[in-house]
C-alpha cells in the first residue's frame, strides 16, 4: 500500500526540497520503491539537489496536460535503481496544475512506488495546497526560529482542514522535522529549543537535523545528502528519520555542541 | 565585569521571548481560524443592505477588523457618491 507524504513548512528556504531528496534517498536505501515530486512549478529545484537537472526532458504540467505519458516524465536515479524524480515544469504558469490532473497523477503513482514524496512551494497558495491534497503523511519542516514556526503552525492547519483525508475526517499523519539546529546557539538559549517548539506546535519529531556545511557540499554536487556522505551528522539523521516513517523506533539523537578550544579555555560546559 | 554579564545574561532571555511571543501570537491566530471569511461576509452583507438604498461602487467598500485585548473594534468605510439624494430618492418611490 503506497504511502503519499508531503514535505512542506509555508516558510521558504527552511530545507524543504533538502529533506525530499535526503527522506527520498534513504528510503530508497532501505529498499522502499520511491518517487520524489517537484511541486514547485516554475521553481524547480529538486532536479537540482537530485542531480538530475540535466536529464529533465518532461515534466509534471506535460504529464497533467497528456502531452507527455507518466513514464516518459519519470527520471531513475543513477545511484539507486529504486529511485525515481517526477520534476516540475520550469516556465509554464503554476495555474496549470489541476486538482484533477493532480488527483490523476498521485493516483497513478500510487500503484507504481511504495513512497511518493511531494515537495511543496513555500507559502500556502495553489501549489502548496495541492501538494498536500492528497497525502497521507506530512513531514512539517521547521527551522528553531519564531516565523519558521508561525508558518508552521499555519501549514498544520490546513494539513486538518484542506486535505482530502481531513474532508472525509480523517487525519493526516503530522511529523515536525526541525532542521538547522544548531547545538551551539541552542546551549546559549539563543534558539528556540525543541522542547520550546514541540510544545507550541503539539504535534509529534521525527527527527533533528543540525544545521551543517554537509548539506551545502551535497547540493553543491547535486547529490541527496544521505548519499553523498552518509556518515555525516545530518545524513545520519536523515536516515534515522527514515527508518522512523517505516515505523521502527529509533532513540532520538538530540545534536550537541563539538567543545571547541575556546569553549574549553573558557570552561564553558557542552549541552 | 558587572556589565559584561548583565549584556551575557540579556542576550541569553532571547530563546524564552521568542516562545513567549509565539505562544501569545498563536493563541490569537488559532481562534481565528475556521471563520477566515468572517470579514468578506459582513463586507458582502453590509454591501448589499446599502445598495438597496444608495448605488455604491463595491470597491469603495471596506471593511476592518482590529482585535484589541479586551474589545475588538469593527470599522465599515464606505465611499458614497455625490448624487446620494437622487439614489436615496429613487430608493424611495
Amino acid at each position: 500500500m503506497a504511502k503519499v507524504l508531503v514535505v512542506t513548512s509555508g516558510k521558504g528556504g527552511v530545507g524543504k526540497t533538502t529533506t525530499t531528496a535526503a527522506l527520498g534517498a534513504a528510503l530508497a536505501q532501505m529498499g522502499e520503491k520511491v518517487v520524489v515530486v517537484d511541486f514547485d512549478v516554475g521553481l524547480r529545484n529538486l532536479d537540482l539537489i537530485m542531480g538530475a537537472e540535466r536529464r529533465v526532458v518532461f515534466d509534471l504540467i506535460n504529464v497533467v496536460q497528456g502531452v507527455a505519458k507518466l513514464s516518459q516524465a519519470l527520471i531513475r536515479d543513477k545511484r539507486l535503481e529504486n529511485l525515481w524524480l517526477l520534476p516540475a515544469s520550469q516556465t509554464r504558469d503554476k495555474d496549470a496544475l489541476t486538482d484533477e490532473g493532480v488527483k490523476g497523477i498521485i493516483d497513478d503513482l500510487r500503484t507504481r512506488f511504495d513512497w511518493v514524496l511531494c515537495d511543496s512551494p513555500a507559502g500556502i497558495e495553489r501549489g502548496a495546497t495541492l501538494a498536500m491534497r492528497y497525502a497521507d503523511e506530512a513531514v512539517i519542516v521547521t527551522n528553531p526560529e519564531v516565523s519558521s514556526v508561525r508558518d508552521s503552525d499555519r501549514i498544520i492547519g490546513m494539513l486538518d482542514s484542506k486535505t482530502v483525508k481531513a474532508e472525509r475526517g480523517e487525519r493526516v499523519e503530522k511529523h515536525v522535522l526541525i532542521t538547522r539546529y544548531d547545538p551551539a546557539r541552542a546551549a546559549r538559549g539563543e534558539m528556540l529549543s525543541i522542547d520550546d517548539i514541540l510544545e507550541i506546535l503539539a504535534t509529534p519529531l521525527l527527527g533533528i537535523i543540525p544545521e551543517s556545511q554537509d548539506v551545502l557540499r551535497a547540493s553543491n554536487v547535486g547529490s541527496p545528502v544521505t548519499l553523498n556522505n552518509a556518515a555525516c551528522a545530518p545524513a545520519r539523521a536523515y536516515a534515522d528519520a527514515a527508518r522512523r516513517l517505516m515505523g521502527e523506533t529509533v532513540a532520538m539523537m538530540v545534536p550537541v555542541e563539538r567543545k571547541g578550544l575556546m569553549d574549553r579555555l573558557l570552561g564553558r560546559r557542552a549541552a | 565585569m558587572m556589565d559584561l554579564r548583565r549584556l551575557f545574561r540579556s542576550r541569553a532571555a532571547s530563546a524564552p521571548v521568542a516562545r513567549e511571543r509565539l505562544q501569545i501570537l498563536l493563541a490569537h491566530e488559532r481562534g481565528l481560524r475556521g471563520q477566515p471569511d468572517l470579514l468578506a461576509l459582513l463586507r458582502s452583507e453590509i454591501l448589499a443592505v446599502v445598495s438597496r438604498h444608495v448605488v455604491l461602487d463595491p470597491d469603495k467598500v471596506i471593511v476592518r477588523m482590529e482585535r484589541g485585548k479586551t474589545v475588538s473594534t469593527l470599522e465599515v468605510d464606505i465611499e458614497v457618491p455625490n448624487n446620494f439624494e437622487r439614489s436615496r430618492a429613487v430608493a424611495a418611490t
